[in-house]
Order: C-alpha cells, then structure tokens, then sequence
C-alpha cells in the first residue's frame, strides 16, 4: 500500500491533460502543489498537443466519417421506426373508417380485411353509325358492388391500396417490417453466440477437439442453404403451429444452417490470437480456461464479429424473405415482405396493382442496403490498418 | 501435394456423409410425401386407394416413417449410392443421374454466360472505383452495385418481366421456347430453335447477372485498395512507369490472386442451377426441378440434388486451396 501511495505524487502531473475543460475548482486543487510540480504539469500540459480518445470514440469518428455508414443509419433507423411506431400511429387515425372498424371488432390491422362494398361503375361504349350517317354514342354504366374491398387503389383511406385479401398493404408493410428485423436480429445474434462458443473451443483448444468441431462445421457449410431452408421449413409446416409460433421455429432452423461461417471466423481469429504473449501472461496468472477464452481471447475477435453480424443482418433478412416468398416462411394473415412480393405471381396483379408488391421489394432493398452500409463502415472503421 | 489431396479427398467422403445424413433425415420427416399428394385426389373419390395407401408407400420405401425405418431407408440409400446408383425419381420414373444430366445444360448455359458477364463487368468496375477512391464514381458503383447484392432474385425477375416482357414486349417471359412456334428439321430451323432459346434466356441471364456483380465488384475493389498500397506499387511508381502500366500490369495482375478463391463458390452455382430464378421464368433447369421434386416429396431427387450440390462445394473449396498455391507460391499446402 506504501508503494502505491508514494507513486501518487508522480502521477499527479498528468492530471491537467484530463482537466483542460475543468472548471477552475480543479486548478484550485492543484495549486498546493510544490512549484517545481507545477512547472512540470504546465510543461505536460503544452507538450500535449493531441486529444486523447477511447477507440470507442476513435471508431465513431472514423465511421461517422464516412457518408455511406450515415446513409445506412438514417435508412435503418427509419425502418425501425416505420415497422415499429407505424402501427400505433395508424391506430391513432381512427377517422378513417376500415380502421374504426379493425378497433370496434378487436382486429389486429395487420390482418383486418376491409369489407366495404365499393361500387364500381363500369362503363362500355359502343358507337353505332345510323344509315343516314349519323353517329349514336351509347353508354352502358352498370355498377358493380364487391364483397371485399380488396386489390384498390392508393386512397386516402388505403395509403397503398389494399391487397388481393382487402388486407391494407401499407400497414402491412409495417408488420412485415417488424418480422423481417425481429428474425434478422434473434438469428444473427443466435448464430453468434453458437459461433463463438464451438469457434472459441476449436481454436484455442486446438488437436483433435479442434478437428471433430471442424469437420462439423464443414459438415453445415456444405449443406446447400436454401433447399434445406425449404426442407426444414416444410416440416415444421406440418408441426400445424400457430403463424406467431411459427416464426420462433423459424429463427431456429435459419439460426442452425447458418452459424458455421461465424464459428469459422472465430476460430481463424483466435488461432492467431492464442500465440500472442496476453495469453501466455493469462495462463502464468493461473486464469480459468473459460475466463482465458471468453474474456481475454472473444472480446479481440469483437471488431470482426460486429462487422460480420451487421452484414449477416442483410442476408438473414433475405433468407428470411425468400422463404415467406416460397410460402414456407411467415405465414397469412401474418405479414411478411415476401409473401407480399409473391402476390405478383399472378399477372393481373403484376402488371395493374404495382402497389401491392412493389413497396415491400423496396423496402427489403433498404433494410439490406442499411446493413450493408453500416457494415462496411463498421469495417472501415475498425480496420486498424485503416487511414486516420 | 499428392498426399495431402488424398487426405483432403478422405476427410470430404466423412463431411459427404454427414451432409446425406442430416438431409435425408429431414426430407423423411417432411409432411407431404409422394404417395399422398399423388394419390390425394383418387382417395378422395376411392376408398379402395385409401386402403391400399400403405403398400404403396411400402413400395416407395417411405411406409415406415419411425426412427428406425428412416434409418433403414439412410442404409439403403446409402447401399445404392455406393453402387453409383442414386435411385429412380419418384416424379419421372428415371434413374436421378439421369434427369440431372438432363436437365443440368440448361442451368449451366445460363450460368456460364452469366459468369462470364459478371466477370467481365464487375473487375473493371472493382478496379476503376478503387483507383478513384472517394471519388463520385467510386460511390455511385458501390451504390449501385450495393442494390444488385440487396434486391431479391424474385422481386428482381418481377420488375424485369413487368418492364420489358409485359410493357415493352422485349423478350419472353417464360419457359424456352415460343409454345405456338414450328420448327423445321433442317439445319435453318435448328438454328431457328437456337435463337428462339436464346432469346428466352436474356432475362434470366440479365437478371442473375445484376445480382451478382454486386459480391465480385465489392471483392475486386478491396482486394485492388490492398493491392494499391503494397510496397511494390510504390517501387513501381517510383521507378517512373506510366500510371497505366503500373495499374493494368503490376496490380491487376496481383488483384487476382485472391480471386483464385472465389473458384469455391463459383463451381457449385455454374452447375447447380438457381432455383428462385429458374422457377420464376418457368425455366427446366436443374433447380426448377428441385423446387418441384421438394414440393412433391421426390426423396431420391432431392437427395441427388443435395448431394451433387454438396459434393461441388466439397470440390470446390479443394480446387480453390490449390489454386490458391498455384498462383501464390508463398501458401503451402499441409
């Protein structure tokens, strides 16, 4: 304790670096130092012509440098509040009558179908030419009442129209906003945690521990993804679960034909990173293993494992898409961006009701296009190789 | 180098393995086999074919869905394989090799040519917005390409069949050949037949082309940055050669060594087929078929398919670590 105390006085000097923005309360302090101190500390405190920063701050700056990780922020935030404070906020406009009348039946907006009978009036021309030359323009108009007030037009009431269902496509592209980067999120962040753990065992335990967790990983990342997505996803199809139930399962079979390049990842990182001399030191320290791995071995493979996750968010969401797309995903009434691109399989809606399926392409290009952006900013950023 | 393929080749056949087992695993749990969804309709109208359902099953190999009954049909799958038998397709009544075999030409004309666009549009792209780096050019390819990687392959073909095979009239949207058209058995109406495929494959080329430049233009230019920064480079400027010859021949030449990688990911998708894209224009390619042999319950098809698909990523990333020291002489192979 003695020691310590007796390196206290040395230390002080430094002080005045962090105090530069601190009132004068603090120079007050300094004061009863001895003059030959104060000299010191003054000298420091011109010698220091640098701002001192936390990588964190470093890492900020240098990715809030970039105008394309801004890009991605602004497009991710607005889509998280979209999806999220979207729905209320419709809630709130119970001036418009199909969503009075979500609320007087209890109905999710998501899933209300809007039974207004419109009229439509159909018209048909004929022109008849008389014998003395005249033309007659006759004008049939029959109206036509519908039971569903379904594939409309952008209105006030509808903002994009309503769907084949009479389902109001703008919320729900809200809805389907909230699956996409709920399922994003919980399988990027499963898939991480299972990385970590079987990629962090691999490669610091090396030998044959190593090679059994390999070959597993090689064993998922040689299984074609996509067609065993649309096995898995066919079974649990049959498990006859509630759609909400149904999206967990989801998470998971995604979640599991996907980890192997994040264990891969981790592993690389860590074989370099156990031959390092912090390592040695831990094991002289006598640290646990566990403790050795997941504290002072994970937290250096971070920067790539962010950079990673961030850019997984893209493609989970694609995934994700394609399979409500192939009808094996989310399923009806439930929203999902791709079962509502998957309406455009019909020509008529293909070609007349570009409202319908169009909006959530777009959005699915954004949320990937965000991710994307922030990914590689994230990168950049880290980089220590990188250019200040 | 002999030795250690061999070893390579041996710890393939184990992954190989664990692949067929997980797959076929699952596809026998799927809900819907064959036997029902063929027979779906007559039970409905004859209750003798209900009665005889089972044995059908049995017939098909799939009546006993218990573990152990899954685990005989693996063994007995796996008997045939190794005779290099892949079974009868339940949809075509054909051995498996023989409707990939087939069917695979299709998808890889598609591929190849799509490959060879992608190519040669997203290198000098990568290597352009790398030497202008910051520049507007630099980020108005990233952007753009940035949009291939993040549009989906369905929403994509949906816009291309909307724009210029419903509104335009441009091109065909689906299947190989004009339904209505004849042709005549000489050589004129082969090339006839010819160019009317062709004309119906320009949108799924175009389309899986635009998709995938984003990955390869995004990997060139990184891999150029890094290039551009080695101290060769340096050496190279410094000796006073023209800023041409510096880039087209000291770093371009060394941008491609990382792309002797990308071999692992290419062979799987030049033969496999796209099964998104191909089902969009109605196209009977290998992976069209596979998205119907999964719907229908096709176990030996979806197997087959699976497997090839494995065993070309298997080949694949083994190619790619050769290369790899091939073109780089510093990586050893152990």
């Amino acid at each position: 304790m003695e020691e310590k105390e007796n390196l206290v006085p040395e230390e002080q000097p430094i002080e005045p670096v962090d105090a530069v923005e601190t009132p004068e309360a603090e120079i007050a302090d300094n004061a009863p130092l001895s003059e030959s101190e104060a000299e010191v500390a003054a000298q420091e405190a011109e010698e220091v012509t640098y701002k001192e920063m936390s990588p964190l701050r470093l890492v900020m700056r240098r990715f809030f440098r970039s105008k394309l990780s801004i890009v991605g922020i602004v497009m991710i935030v607005a889509l998280f509040l979209f999806s999220f404070l979207g729905p209320p906020i419709a809630g709130a406009f119970t001036n418009i009558p199909w969503i009075a009348d979500a609320k007087a039946e209890g109905h999710s907006l998501e899933a209300h179908v809007d039974r207004s009978h419109p009229i439509t009036p159909i018209e048909d021309t004929t022109e008849i030419k008389d014998d003395e030359g005249n033309t007659i323009i006759v004008v049939e108009v029959v109206s036509h009442e519908g039971d569903l007030n379904n594939l409309a037009d952008p209105s006030g009431d509808h903002w994009l129209g309503t769907d084949d269902q009479g389902m109001d496509v703008f919320v729900r592209l809200m809805y389907g906003g909230r699956i996409s980067l709920l399922i994003g999120f919980i399988v990027v962040i499963l898939e991480t945690l299972i990385g970590i753990v079987i990629g962090g065992v691999s490669g610091y335990f090396g030998g044959w521990v190593d090679n059994v967790l390999m070959r597993i990983v090689d064993i998922f990342n040689c299984i074609p993804t996509l067609p065993i997505l649309l096995i898995g996803t066919a079974v649990i199809d049959s498990w006859g679960l509630e759609p909400d139930e149904q999206i967990y399962v989801l998470m998971i079979i995604i979640t599991l034909f996907g980890w192997s390049g994040t264990a891969r990842l981790v592993r690389g990182q860590i074989l370099g990173l156990r031959e390092q001399e912090y390592i040695t030191a831990t094991e002289v320290m006598g640290l646990s293993t566990p403790r050795r791995i997941f504290r002072h071995l994970i937290p250096n493979v971070m920067p790539q494992l962010i950079v990673s996750m961030t850019l997984g968010l893209g493609s989970v969401i694609l995934y994700e898409s394609t399979l409500s797309y192939l009808g094996l995903g989310v399923q009806l009434p439930m929203a999902a961006w791709g079962s509502m691109i998957a309406l455009a399989d019909k020509t008529e809606i293909l070609n007349y009701h570009m409202n319908v399926w169009l909006p959530a392409g777009f959005l699915i290009v954004i949320a990937v296009l965000g991710f994307n952006f922030i990914g590689d900013g994230l990168r950049d950023a880290m980089d220590p190789k990188a250019k200040k | 180098m002999f030795k250690y393929i061999v070893k390579r080749i041996l710890i393939s056949i184990i992954i190989l393995l664990g692949v067929s087992i997980i797959v076929y695993f699952l596809v026998r749990l799927m809900p819907a086999d064959y036997v029902d969804i063929k027979f779906a309709s007559q039970m409905l109208n004859n209750p003798a074919v209900a009665e005889r359902i089972q044995e059908f099953k049995e017939l098909y190999g799939i009546g006993d869905n218990s573990f152990l009954g899954i685990l005989k049909g693996y063994f007995s799958w796996l008997g045939n394989m190794f005779r290099g038998e892949m079974g009868d397709s339940f949809i075509y009544n054909r051995p498996v090799e023989d409707v990939i075999g087939q069917n695979m030409w299709i998808s890889f004309t598609i591929a190849i040519v799509a490959t060879i666009l992608q190519f040669l549009i997203s290198i000098p792209l990568g290597i352009t917005s790398a030497t202008h780096q910051y520049s507007a050019r630099d980020y108005v390819t990233t952007v753009l390409t940035m949009i291939g990687i993040g549009l989906p392959s369905y929403f994509f073909a949906a816009i291309a069949i909307k724009l210029f095979s419903q509104s335009l009239g441009w091109f065909p949207n689906s299947g190989l050949l004009t339904p209505t058209a004849t042709y005549p058995d000489t050589f004129a109406g082969f090339m006839q037949k010819l160019g009317d495929i062709s004309w119906h494959l320009v949108l799924p080329i175009f389309v899986s082309v635009i998709l995938s430049i984003g990955g390869l233009m995004r990997y060139t230019r990184t891999n150029t940055l890094e290039v551009l920064n080695a101290d060769y480079i340096r050496t190279a400027r410094a000796k006073g050669l023209s800023e041409k010859t510096v880039i087209y021949k000291h770093a371009f030449r060394n941008t491609l060594i990382p792309l002797a990688t990308l071999l692992a990911g290419i062979l799987p998708s030049l033969f496999g087929g796209m099964l998104i894209t191909e089902k969009v224009f109605a196209i009977d390619g290998i992976g069209n078929l596979a998205y119907q042999a999964l719907r229908q319950g096709d176990i030996p098809f979806i197997m087959g398919y699976n497997m090839f698909l494995a065993v070309l990523s298997v080949l694949g990333t083994l190619f790619s670590d050769i290369m790899y020291s091939i073109v780089d002489p510093r990586v050893k192979l152990s």
